[in-house]
């Protein structure tokens, strides 16, 4: 008797959903086997990790504020992730979103707030897809993997960013830490939640998620991506154009990732300063597959992962565990998830061996 | 060369035999029997289990149950080097040759111990030369024309001196001249005391051929019988289970207007093993079938491509659509000026697999379904536009939300070319129009384009089915290494005159710069 991966006939429509949730439960599973071996009590671990984040009013805003750039930038990346177009450089392009939205409020200041922020927030997202634009052409100019260069684009961003707040941007009166000057409260996102730091930016977030529906869902050019994503010839046959595509996916992402970068600093930071994101633009890939490219689900992801940021946090304070714990739960779940994915194609079969008698027959025959 | 106990028993006998795949039971119950020189057809639609049966017999898969028994006794053929070793030699319908590698090269790869590459090149060219399958064993496999290629493919399965050689659709590549040379081979072959088993769906030709036969219809056997005692017709209803369908249709009348015109069209392939278009002429007028036949990869794929637009041209005037100079548009601009296109990859390029048929009615009718409104799709359109193709098809599927790939290759076929048709296209180019699709279903989609050439429509045919665009086509041309034979009237020409057409040699064609070894094949045919 042993186990056999048998091809499905049709991939199973359950398992698609199916996929996630197993994967969370096998996290889940071995993080309290990590957490024994750390020598931790695991179910004290849990609720640290877990409940704890959720049991105030701060701590569901915290939530929600980690969860905005997270489904905002999966929603952009989905857009070309369901085209083959594989822009793994989000952070770089937050980076870039919050170096000009940033650079947008610096400059401005004192010349009133009157709708300074929607021109940050255009800013923002202006600066990403810039920054998204140079794989795009690298790509449709000379076929240059954009999994690479948008990836190796996030150091350029980050390092640029680095300077600008050493030198040009540093605040005069900052005792010579590397950091901009605040921006004025008048630029920063309104706070929703008296008491919380969750602002406006949430429902930008929201409006994202929305739109990035309707684009996938609903619209025609989305269905120009999602074909070419699914079958190249068949997009080809019917003239859609592949270069348009690459840059729409593209495009998509820098843009939102843009957004999020800006809202990062315009939001909870409220300057720029050498690191703004605790590796949003990569937890969002992984938000992005948890949530099956459907924006629906990436909302969903979204809350999953910011938790387990905020149980990162909440573990290092209450149980001295190393911050990499996050990273390792990020991790552990999109391994999961990959791995489970295999069950939507394949089942598994338990199958006899049958042809024990038949090849004794056919020993003794020859 | 047998001894007489040794004929007495068969060469191989199947009993009971039966596969099944998750989604179907290929093979149910077969029981086949081929004893030495003999010429075994199996014959079946596509579909029918033939494939799985001689996959079973090489080897590549195993059988859920029943018995093969091999010179009388029972064996288990575990993978096909356990096949060769017993004698089974296997010729693909698709070759697994290396491009880039010698004919020499390609056969020491495939037997055991062969180190002298000198040696084998000259047992190469012995085999060859006995069986009349003339071959350079220097030459390198990407300058052999497909009937050259099994010509490699047959000798390195002679080499290895097998008693069962097992033909899979041999002739689809081949002229019809070609054709009566390989039956040549396989006739002396069998004199000699080798089993063939043909497996063909084409009934004229096992006629010819083959001793004895075993009709698979659905995955079971349907008869046994000796071709040379049956008609094709009576073949066919063991084979389809009811009479050949036929199509109705009168010559196109004269004088319609010229619609698609291709004026010396040249293009170099990017595939460095393709074939490059070479001062192609064509017009094709409005109510008329024209039809292009040839060898697979003489230039079909690039032409179609320069054609479709999924390869736009450099420049715009080799192409008329309509009279507009189409060559460096896109498909999508040329589907606006009134062109359709079947493809002949239905899954991945006519349809998209995971799609449902209403989604995949949007990839090509979109503009004369007008199913998109502000950027948006408009689903009611889509659905009702795949309905209406559905039921005026008659597809067989769950429906417009079934996705594409759950439709069998015929259904499929019926959809997209209904989805072509139903835009009313103003030239409509189809690739192999009925490839792989059952016999039914092929006749509808044949009357289908003779109705559409009937309310004007210009229609291009590129086929490698002779009997289908003699069935079908009002005038034929011939594509051969890139380049297009004039066309002449179906009614004046006949399968041999096309057939040595289909080796370049048309009156008037540049034969000096034509491959020696096809002139040599197309002289010794003549002859």
């Amino acid at each position: 008797m042993r186990l056999k991966l048998e091809a499905r006939p049709v991939p199973s429509p359950a398992m698609r959903y199916l996929s996630p949730l197993l994967a969370a439960a096998l996290t889940v599973v071995v993080g309290f086997v990590v957490f024994s071996a750390l020598g931790q009590n695991p179910l004290a671990a849990f609720r640290a990790f877990f409940i704890q984040p959720l049991s105030s009013t701060n701590g569901i805003a915290e939530l929600l504020l980690k969860a905005s750039p997270l489904m905002m930038i999966a929603t952009g990346l989905a857009v070309g992730f369901r085209a083959n177009v594989w822009n793994i450089g989000a952070e770089g392009q937050l980076i870039a979103g919050a170096i000009a939205g940033g650079g947008v409020a610096l400059y401005a200041e004192g010349m009133g707030a009157g709708g300074l922020l929607a021109v940050m927030v255009v800013a923002g997202a202006l600066g990403g897809m810039v920054w998204a634009a140079i794989p795009a052409f690298l790509r449709t100019r000379f076929n240059a993997s954009e999994i690479l260069t948008s990836l190796m684009l996030t150091y350029v961003a980050a390092l640029l960013l680095s300077y600008l707040v050493h030198e040009p941007w540093r605040d005069p009166q900052g005792f010579n830490f590397p950091q901009s000057k605040m921006f004025d409260d008048a630029l920063l996102f309104p706070i929703l939640v008296e008491t919380t730091r969750l602002n406006a930016s949430f429902l930008v977030a929201l409006a994202v998620v929305a739109a990035g529906w309707v684009f996938i869902n609903k619209s025609f050019l989305g269905y120009q991506m999602r074909v070419a994503g699914l079958a190249d010839a068949a997009a080809r046959y019917a003239g859609f154009s592949a270069k348009r595509t690459i840059w729409i996916g593209m495009l998509a992402g820098g843009g939102a990732a843009g957004i999020a970068g800006l809202a990062e600093v315009a939001g909870p930071i409220g300057q720029l300063t050498p690191s703004i994101s605790p590796g949003y633009g990569f937890a969002a890939i992984i938000v992005a597959f948890v949530g099956r490219l459907n924006p629906a689900g990436i909302l969903l992801a979204s809350l999953l992962m910011s938790l387990l940021y905020l149980g990162g946090e909440q573990a290092q304070i209450e149980l001295r565990l190393p911050s990499a714990i996050t990273g390792l739960f990020q991790g552990m779940l999109l391994f999961f998830l990959l791995g489970a994915d295999v069950l939507i194609n394949y089942r598994l079969r338990v199958v006899r061996p049958v042809h024990a008698a038949a090849a004794t027959a056919a020993g003794k025959a020859a | 060369m047998q001894d007489a106990t040794a004929a007495a028993t068969p060469r191989l006998s199947l009993r009971g035999i039966r596969k099944a795949y998750p989604s179907v039971v290929a093979n149910d119950g077969i029981d086949l029997e081929v004893v030495p020189g003999e010429i075994h057809a199996v014959l079946g639609e596509n579909g029918a289990g033939k494939s799985t049966l001689m996959k079973i017999i090489y080897g590549v898969a195993t059988p859920d149950a029943g018995e093969i028994r091999w010179e009388g006794r029972p064996v288990e053929i575990a993978n096909p080097h356990a096949a060769r070793s017993l004698g089974i030699g296997m010729v693909f319908q698709h070759f697994s040759l290396f491009e880039t590698l010698t004919v020499t090269e390609n056969v020491a790869l495939a037997i055991d111990g062969a180190k002298d590459l000198a040696a084998l090149a000259r047992r190469i060219e012995e085999v060859s030369q006995r069986y009349g399958l003339p071959l350079d064993p220097r030459r390198l496999v990407h300058s052999l024309s497909v009937g050259e290629r099994q010509r490699v493919e047959i000798v390195r399965c002679l080499l290895q001196q097998p008693k069962l050689l097992i033909m899979d659709e041999p002739t689809s590549v081949l002229t019809p001249q070609a054709v009566l040379k390989l039956f040549e081979t396989l006739r002396q072959l069998a004199s000699e005391g080798c089993s063939i088993l043909y497996i063909s769906h084409k009934l004229d030709e096992i006629k010819a051929l083959c001793t004895g036969a075993t009709v698979l219809r659905g995955g079971k056997v349907t008869g046994n019988c000796d071709p040379r005692n049956e008609t094709a017709s009576s073949m066919a209803r063991l084979m389809i289970g009811k009479d050949l369908p036929v199509c109705a249709h009168a010559e196109a009348t004269a004088g319609g207007e010229p619609r698609l015109v291709v004026a010396g069209l040249s293009h170099k392939s990017d595939d460095p093993f393709g074939t490059d278009l070479e001062d192609v002429h064509l017009t094709v007028h409005s109510g008329e079938i024209v039809g292009i036949a040839g060898v697979s990869g003489n230039g079909q794929q690039e032409l179609l491509f320069a054609l479709s637009g999924e390869e736009p041209l450099a420049e715009p005037f080799p192409i008329r659509l309509l009279g507009a100079a189409v060559g460096r548009m896109h498909p999508g601009r040329r589907r606006k000026l009134g062109m359709g296109f079947v493809p002949e990859e239905r899954l991945g390029r006519g349809a998209v697999p995971n799609m449902s048929l209403a989604e995949n009615a949007l990839l090509t009718a979109h503009r004369a379904g007008e199913m998109v409104r502000g950027g948006l799709v408009r689903a009611d359109r889509t659905t009702a536009f795949a309905r209406d193709c559905i039921e005026k098809f008659t597809v067989k599927c769950g429906g417009p939300e079934a996705e594409a790939r759950s439709l069998s290759g015929g259904n499929l076929q019926k959809f997209i070319v209904g989805r072509e048709i139903l835009q009313a296209p103003q030239v409509l180019v189809v690739a192999q129009p009925t490839w792989g699709v059952d016999v039914g279903a092929a006749a509808f989609i044949r009357q289908a384009l003779i109705d559409l050439r009937n309310r004007g429509t210009a229609i291009l045919v590129i086929s490698e089915e002779l009997d289908e665009l003699f069935e079908i086509c009002d005038r034929l041309a011939v594509i051969a290494k890139g380049r297009l034979s004039p066309t002449k009237r179906t009614r004046e020409t006949n399968v041999e005159e096309i057939g040595v057409w289909m080796s370049g040699l048309w009156p008037g064609a540049h034969t000096d710069d034509i491959g020696s070894s096809t002139l040599k094949a197309a002289h010794a045919a003549q002859a």
